[in-house]
């Protein structure tokens, strides 16, 4: 296996007087796809922003490339390499198509190229570029909230149930857009319900419970063992199917 | 960005992207609806100018204000310590410039007045660099712990102002160029009022410019709208805000500095009066919004002359009258800033 670039060791994170993480062990290897499964209310959304910095570990240690992170402030994660597209995505509904995209853009005006690219998975964007971003259907702020991830390289992206509430025809997109972050050597660790939509692209596969990792395997293992499916994801998986 | 604008596909139809126009009509309803009310037209003039000349004071005090609450959840009640300060400072420039003051030539006059402008806007920048710092950094997130330190900061400085400057009522001296009134017809319009008007517009068109075409102003409405996020993209919102805040204050010492020269007397509680004003406007406006915090500038503005002159008896509740009726209409004020 590739070497890890994101590695999370006994991670604790309260939120007020709530002990949500109890020791979260996670490693993410470079240039893969890791799914982070787990049934409602497991941890998945609070470790993403806990390593984001968006909640502080109480305890434990983020190792990002090599480097301790989880004393850094949000905006210096993210400079590091870090991207998100948090479960609520986030969107700025004030401002344009492209101005959500200036923004996210942080070296200067979005790359054309790289623009193009985006547009091919996700058209809306372009024919939406000048509207207030509020106005945008849910699917089509889900593409906004990835495509600002994704605008410049980023070496890790971090990604919060994308496929909630999406239309099939939009996942598909999804999918080919991951299919091709990954090929070009982005790092991505991607929280999903959506067990189709996991297997499609996952690598390695994490499944939390309780505020821990309970089950670390191969994606592919995962997907071909119903009975693990059954034990470790339990009614969710069928609900979401 | 130019380079960045794909052209659109005419096949797609677009969503519902209207703007939200109804706030705009209600200060030109307000205006029609109290002329005949006031009968005579040249009345009604004097009355509409008066009020659009105090409406874009309190919005240049109140613009600041309503963005430091948007971009960090932060109540400051310590806003009418610039006012105050930023007053006393013009009126310490001025009084020694006596003689560009009574001088008969405009560019005098302007000049003293420009000096007195920036002592009162670098001053008051500065004072509100060390408030953040100060008082308004340790409290951050703590909403009952900010009114009570920010009112003491405003204690503080009005206490600092007995000190420095006297607790008596000062003159505060109006160029010669801004007295009296320029007359159309038999209409006449005091040219101070006039300047007022010409800056609040100013001050107004500065903010749009800044809030639509920089990145600063992006970062700006996209913090307002959800902090977190523009975190996570990479920018410190806290330098963000101290900016707003900084620029917030020196615009808040130039509101004082206009305050106090229309009134032309000063004393220390001159901040507190305006306050109140200032709160009811920038709810009324909705919290976080520039735009709905000029309309309603606008809106209170009017209204106090209209009514002071139809009315004087309930002029002192108009304003609460005002924010409730404004307030039953839309709930979150004129503007509702999206929040996370
Ligand atoms: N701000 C908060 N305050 C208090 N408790 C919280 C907060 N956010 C999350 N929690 C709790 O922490 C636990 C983990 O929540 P989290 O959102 O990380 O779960 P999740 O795995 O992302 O769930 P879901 O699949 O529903 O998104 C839950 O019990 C939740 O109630
Ligand atoms: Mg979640």
């Amino acid at each position: 296996m590739a070497e890890a670039l994101l590695t999370l060791e006994g991670v604790h994170t309260h939120i007020g007087q709530y002990h949500i993480l109890q020791g979260v062990d996670l490693t993410v290897p470079r240039g893969g796809l890791t799914v982070l499964l787990g049934r409602n209310g497991a941890g998945k959304t609070t470790t993403l922003r806990t390593i984001m910095g968006l909640w502080k570990p109480s305890r434990g240690r983020v190792t990002f490339a090599g480097r301790d992170i989880a004393g850094l402030s949000t905006p210096d994660i993210a400079r590091a390499g870090i991207a998100y597209v948090p479960e609520a995505m986030g969107i700025f509904s004030d401002l344009t198509v492209a101005e959500n995209m200036t923004l996210a853009a942080r070296r200067g005006p979005p790359d054309k190229a790289r623009l193009d690219w985006i547009f091919a998975f996700f058209p809306a964007l372009r024919r939406f570029w000048s509207q207030p971003a509020g106005v945008l259907s849910g699917g089509q702020k889900q593409m906004l909230a990835i495509a600002r991830a994704v605008v410049e390289p980023r070496a890790l992206i971090l990604v919060d149930e994308p496929t909630k509430g999406i239309a099939p025809a939009i996942i598909d997109n999804m999918i080919g857009a991951f299919a091709e972050l990954k090929r070009e050597g982005t790092t991505i660790l991607l929280v999903e319900q959506n067990f189709r939509f996991a297997a499609a692209l996952g690598d390695t596969v994490a499944v939390m419970d309780d505020g821990r990792v309970v089950h670390r395997d191969r994606m592919a293992a995962l997907a071909a063992d119903e009975a693990a499916q059954t034990r470790l994801l339990g009614l969710t998986l069928d609900a979401h199917q | 960005m130019a380079a960045t604008s794909p052209a659109t596909t005419s096949a797609d139809s677009l969503p519902e992207a209207r703007r939200d126009l109804a706030p705009l009509l209600v200060a030109p309803v307000l205006m029609v609806a109290a002329l005949p009310l006031v009968g005579s037209l040249p009345t009604w003039v004097t009355l509409t100018v008066a009020g659009l000349a105090m409406g874009m004071m309190i919005f240049v005090i109140a613009s600041g204000l309503t963005l430091v609450f948007g971009l960090m959840d932060v109540l400051n009640f310590g806003h009418g310590a610039f006012i105050a300060v930023g007053a006393y400072l013009a009126m310490t420039m001025l009084v020694p410039l006596a003689g560009w003051v009574q001088a008969d030539s405009l560019w005098l006059n302007l000049a003293a007045l420009a000096l007195a402008v920036a002592a009162a806007g670098i001053g008051t920048g500065v004072l509100g660099f060390a408030f953040e710092r100060v008082i308004v950094m340790p409290v951050y997130g703590e909403h009952l712990k900010q009114i009570l330190v920010t009112m003491g900061g405003l204690i503080v400085a009005e206490q600092a102002i007995h000190a420095v400057w006297g607790g008596d009522q000062k003159a505060m001296p109006l160029p010669q160029a801004l007295r009296g009134a320029v007359v159309f017809g038999d209409v006449a319009v005091e040219k101070f009022r006039l300047l007022a008007v010409a800056v609040g517009l100013l001050v107004f068109a500065g903010m749009q410019l800044v809030l639509n075409r920089t990145k600063i102003g992006l970062l700006i409405r996209a913090g307002v709208e959800n902090g977190e996020m523009v975190e996570a993209l990479g920018y410190r919102i806290r330098r963000l805000f101290v900016g707003v805040f900084v620029a917030g204050s020196a615009l808040a010492g130039l509101g004082g500095t206009l305050w106090a020269l229309y009134r032309e007397t000063l004393t220390a509680a001159i901040g507190g009066e305006v306050m109140v004003l200032v709160f009811i406007v920038i709810i009324i406006g909705g919290l976080g919004s520039v735009g709905g915090c000029f309309l309603g500038a606008l809106v209170v503005a009017l209204a106090a002359n209209y009514v002071g002159y139809l009315a004087p008896k309930i002029a002192l509740v108009s304003n609460i009258l005002i924010m409730a009726a404004i307030l039953m209409w839309r709930p979150q004020g004129l503007y509702l800033v999206a929040r996370r």
